[in-house]
């Protein structure tokens, strides 16, 4: 919409080259008006954002002395520091791999909920409300259940598998299940995803099922030719959106791994969010923790650019021509 | 050819698109909102089957928090999901082994602040860009959107050392101070709204003799409560869950000021044999239960608003 009103006042303003040049005019009133509605905005981006981004990338060309809360400067030193550091590479390649691993899990877990409860109509609503509450309890809560439950020898979880034969893992501690569990925490919560595909699912116009199911179609071809793609853009927008958080995991790192100093296998939970927090108000090494930040800002604008050049190619929206 | 039923509305009754009647197996008339039902009994059966087996997954982790906060300290890992001693007690004697009552009325004050702020002055934001015209209009509200997609690792530390340059360190205002200013999402929710408020209102009002502030305050506002209703719940339930910023501002202060989070995080530690604690887990339980209970009732209370919000961050702007 913003890009409509630009080009729009660039055929208007060619258009007007023809005719004796008039700039295009605010009310001066209006205008004043309008920059002092925003004010509240522009001032905190000023400072809380662009400043803060500028101050922060100054950070991490410096080192910063917290007693005498002084800065000098550091040239390049801190990101050498980063690409030598090996801790740096094993948060990123566990914050990739946890990534690659939960973002898919949760999409086809939201999808195949959505898919349940679209099914059902009107009575949706209880269900949905139900599968809700997960997404309600807060982080913490959510954390120090799945502490227990997810105690190796007596949680419930593993308990509930041994019903059925199986030897469960020790969860918070086997090094190679350390992410799944924050996966299964994360899929516990994945109700704000299904609503979005919930939404999603009921604006797939109904005659394309019909024709399609008088063509001989399946349920599983209509659902991958007709369904998936007619839901593409909130996958699409799902997919981003999961990506970016899945790549600052903190919360429930920390509060399962990284709380105190027991800690039975810190390579594998060693997450980039948490070892930047670390870095930055536990060693109070706030160049290299700066540099960290940057170096993730880089990543996932790379991860999200790669994603919308692929994505655009699978994507239809409904209304765009 | 028939119009399509599209959004979540329901037709009413006796609607009937022209082409369901051909793929019936009789003429009989068929809601429109009942067409995705599975028509075999093996599908109906299947469905529920699957939703049961989710709810009941999905509330499993709650039964075993009401039922281990009941459960005295051997018990807690019994996984019964009645307890065998119940044990009531807890929910008394857990204010004496935590300052629960701080922690959860440093959490109510900070949130209410940041809700507060935070809708208000996004929704001021919003009509700014909603209403007016102004050079840079599109350019700013361009930069609005473009920090929704900022990592907050990037302006963490910057804003710690604001706060601290501003000597805000021991107070609690860093972890609602920001609020002061509006955030992206929300003022992209709140514009979204005004945009669609015809411009006649307005005019009509201008024409009255309504000053600027009067149109917001007396025209917009008012119409735009729902959004604003959902923009105060998602923050306040965002501000009650945040742990990064309260291990950030809060940790070196005194344990009463801590806020919900972080002083569950104390209390995992507290009680966690490796580091000298007894192993009263009980305690943590009542201490989780506690604090989800506001936000369920947040949630019965503004479910709908809630759901409103996280569909519309999926439709296109």
């Amino acid at each position: 919409m913003a890009i409509l009103t630009r080009t729009r006042s660039a055929a208007t303003e060619t258009a007007r080259a023809e005719r004796p040049l008039k700039k295009r005019t605010y009310n001066k009133r209006e205008a004043l008006a309008g920059y002092l509605f925003i004010s509240p905005w522009l001032v905190g981006f000023a400072v809380f954002t662009l400043g803060a981004m500028a101050y922060s990338l100054y950070i991490s060309f410096s080192y910063y002395n917290l007693a005498k809360n002084t800065t000098r400067p550091a040239g390049l030193d801190n990101y050498r520091a980063l690409v030598e550091d090996p801790k740096v590479a094993l948060a990123l390649k566990n914050t990739l791999f946890f990534a690659v691993m939960a973002v898919p899990l949760e999409i086809i877990f939201a999808l195949l909920l959505a898919s349940l409860l679209h099914r059902l109509g009107r009575s949706a609503g209880f269900f949905r409300t139900l599968y809700y509450l997960p997404k309600m309890t807060p982080s913490v809560a959510t954390a120090a259940v799945f502490f227990l439950l997810l105690n190796g020898n007596t949680g419930a979880i593993n308990k509930g598998l041994a019903v059925l034969g199986i030897q469960g893992p020790q969860w918070l501690i086997d090094p190679a299940w350390v992410k799944p569990s924050i996966v299964l925490m994360t899929l516990w919560g994945v109700s704000g995803t299904m609503v979005i595909f919930l939404a999603a699912l009921k604006n797939v116009p109904r005659e394309l099922y019909e024709v399609a199911s008088l063509d001989g179609a399946g349920p599983v071809r209509q659902f991958f030719t007709i369904t998936v793609p007619m839901i593409s853009s909130a996958i699409f927008f799902n997919v981003i959106v999961l990506t970016i958080a899945a790549l600052q995991v903190f919360d429930q790192a920390f509060l399962l791994f990284w709380r105190d100093q027991t800690n039975a296998s810190p390579e594998s939970s060693l997450f980039y969010g948490v070892y930047l927090f670390q870095q930055a108000f536990r060693q109070f090494d706030f160049g290299f923790a700066a540099a960290m930040a940057w170096l993730l800002f880089v990543i996932i604008m790379a991860i999200t650019a790669v994603q919308v050049r692929f994505g655009n190619r699978f994507v239809y929206y409904e209304g765009d021509r | 050819m028939a119009l399509t039923q599209s959004g979540s509305g329901t037709l009413p009754v006796g609607a009937q698109p022209a082409g369901v009647a051909a793929t019936g197996t009789t003429t009989r008339r068929r809601r429109p909102d009942r067409w995705y039902r599975p028509r075999s009994l093996a599908g109906r059966v299947l469905l529920w089957a699957l939703l049961v087996m989710f709810s009941l997954l999905f509330l499993y982790p709650f039964l075993w928090l009401l039922a281990a906060s009941f459960k005295p300290k051997g018990q807690v890992f019994d996984n019964k999901l009645i307890p065998e001693t119940f044990t009531p007690g807890n929910y008394a004697e857990v204010w004496r082994q935590l300052p629960l009552l701080s922690w959860m009325g440093n959490s109510i004050m900070i949130a209410l602040l940041a809700a507060a702020l935070v809708a208000i002055s996004s929704s001021v934001v919003a009509f700014g860009f909603a209403y007016f015209k102004f050079p840079g209009r599109t350019f700013l509200f361009g930069l609005v959107l473009a920090t929704m997609m900022l990592p907050g690792a990037v302006t963490l530390i910057p804003q710690y050392l604001i706060w601290k340059n501003l000597g805000f360190l021991g107070t609690k205002v860093p972890l609602w101070g920001a609020n002061l200013f509006g955030s992206a999402f929300y003022i992209f929710l709140q514009r979204q709204f005004f945009l669609g408020l015809p411009r006649e209102l307005f005019e009509a009002a201008r024409v009255d003799g309504a000053s600027y502030f009067g149109l917001f305050r007396r025209i917009a506002m008012p119409l735009a409560i729902p959004s604003f209703i959902i923009i105060f719940l998602f923050e306040f339930q965002a501000s009650w869950n945040n742990l990064q910023a309260a291990l950030i501002y809060l940790n070196a202060g005194g344990v009463e000021d801590f806020t919900v989070p972080l002083g569950i995080a104390y209390a995992m530690t507290k009680y966690a044999p490796g580091n000298g604690g007894q192993g009263d887990y009980q305690y943590v339980m009542v201490a989780a239960l506690m604090v989800t209970l506001p936000m369920l009732v947040l949630f019965a209370f503004g479910q709908r608003y809630f759901i409103e919000g996280v569909a519309t961050q999926g439709r296109k702007g």
